[in-house]
């Protein structure tokens, strides 16, 4: 049976890993090699490095650091931030990227998606939503880490980027990043029950319970989760055990 | 012992070739692990590894385009009889035909064609990505010292139907049984990703470098 894979995501600035609440207020967490490393260790499904500040003297930063976790790491390693052209994937690919997550480019143009998974094939092409609830049962894009509006509904937008060829979409509620009150479940749901993709849960999860709401409840054939991790509040193990004792498949 | 991952410009070369590295040294193995593009380095190599990401048409084109290609590794595979393992597409270009993106035919090496993965359940998804654990039809000692759980990751829409249940090494299960690893002879391959499988895909390598 295939398992439910709980993903850490390193979010990575200047090289270091930083966690913000509501994408503001960073902490400082830590070197990403080792911290990857560690993880790959303890039974981490896969790893991702989001690079937040993604500006273009940053770039050379991340390809390093990219390669210094693939030469460590055993498990996929999805890569984002800051990718606009289809020589940006191919970079992070050389690097040792497994997978290369797409923001703001694939939303606006999303012949990129196409283009790419085309060349490197869908399993590598990772589309990553950034969604604020506007409405009941109602949800829209942002771009730019959170802040500006796409004027795109992220179900319809989420449709597209399946059609044109990704292979799985990473989705994130701003409202409740950084909140550590749980994964917005109904916009989970939606996105899950109306695709053929894999989806990806992020943002939010404080408890182990709301790790397994985002899988039992909201349909997400993985999770991903910062701060509980970074900060040693529960290790992969931990959360892999409970899950085991909820009756959720997963790899131990 | 020198052993060349080739490159026919199909995705994450690196990831392989760092793992097989790991693996020989593990063994202390004194292997030349080495990404080849040369196809004259072929002859060269006591074993093969053939990756392969994205389409098997894409991959198809691509090797069989390269002058050359495909009478070295018929050579070195059919009549030399030198060990080869295939990963993901790289393992599905065994076959005689692929399907995907229009279709290709295949290196024709195990009979068998290469379909899409008929999900009826609305709940599973497709790709089937992630880790799943393998059942073990043929026990090879490719598959030794692996841990009691088995799991491997994969990441596919499409597998491999052998003709012959016996070209079957081992199989996963997604909806129905699907192939997960086929052997014959001198040639063996895996549709998941030894290099992205942790301690199981590490020993896997180790084993192919023994075999």
């Amino acid at each position: 049976m295939l398992k439910k894979r709980i993903i850490p995501c390193l979010d990575v600035k200047n090289g270091r890993v930083v966690k913000g609440i509501n994408f503001i207020n960073l902490v400082d967490a830590g070197d990403p090699v080792e911290q990857a490393s560690i993880y790959n260790k303890s039974g981490a499904d896969e790893i991702c490095f989001l690079d937040i500040t993604a500006s273009n003297e940053n770039r050379d930063i991340l390809l390093d650091t990219v390669k210094k976790t693939a030469e460590c790491c055993f498990v996929p390693l999805t890569v984002g931030g800051g990718v606009r052209t289809v020589q940006d994937i191919r970079n992070l690919l050389l690097a040792g990227a497994d997978k290369v997550s797409i923001n703001t480019a694939a939303i606006k143009n999303p012949d990129l998606i196409k283009e790419s998974a085309l060349k490197f094939g869908s399993q590598c092409i990772v589309v990553a939503i950034d969604a604020k609830k506007t409405g009941d049962n109602k949800w829209t894009v942002f771009t730019h880490g959170g802040r500006e509006s796409a004027n795109l509904d992220v179900l319809e937008f989420a449709k597209l980027a399946q059609s044109s060829g990704a292979g799985e979409i990473l989705l994130t509620s701003m409202d409740k990043d950084g909140t550590k009150s749980g994964y917005d479940i109904e916009l989970t749901k939606t996105i899950s029950e109306n695709l053929t993709i894999p989806v990806i849960a992020s943002g939010g999860v404080g408890t182990l319970e709301h790790i397994k709401d985002g899988i039992v409840l909201g349909g997400a054939s993985a999770v991903l989760a910062a701060s509980i991790f970074h900060f040693g509040k529960y290790s992969i193990k931990e959360v892999k055990e409970y899950l085991k004792s909820q009756s959720v498949s997963v790899r131990i | 012992m020198i052993i060349s991952i080739l490159d026919y410009g199909s995705g994450n070369i690196k990831s392989v070739s760092k793992a097989v590295e790991y693996a020989a040294l593990n063994l202390g193995k004194s292997a030349r692990v080495q990404v080849i593009a040369d196809i004259n380095k072929i002859k060269l190599s006591d074993k093969i590894i053939l990756p392969g990401q994205g389409s098997f048409k894409q991959c198809a084109d691509t090797l069989f385009k390269m002058t050359g290609a495909i009478d070295e590794l018929n050579e070195f595979v059919i009549q030399k009889k030198k060990y080869i393992f295939g990963i993901c597409v790289g393992m599905q270009l065994f076959s005689d035909y692929g399907y995907e993106d229009g279709g290709h035919k295949g290196l024709g090496w195990i009979e068998g064609e290469v379909k899409k993965i008929n999900i009826i359940d609305s709940k599973l998804k497709l790709p089937h990505m992630g880790w799943n654990e393998i059942k073990i039809k043929n026990d090879h000692g490719l598959f030794k010292n692996l841990s009691n759980d088995k799991h491997f990751y994969f990441v596919h829409s499409y597998h491999f139907v052998a003709s012959s249940e016996i070209n079957v090494a081992a199989s996963t299960l997604y909806q129905d049984e699907i192939t997960a690893a086929v052997i014959k002879d001198n040639i063996f391959g895996t549709q998941f990703h030894p290099e992205k499988s942790q301690t199981n895909g590490i020993k896997i390598l180790e084993n192919f470098i023994n075999w």
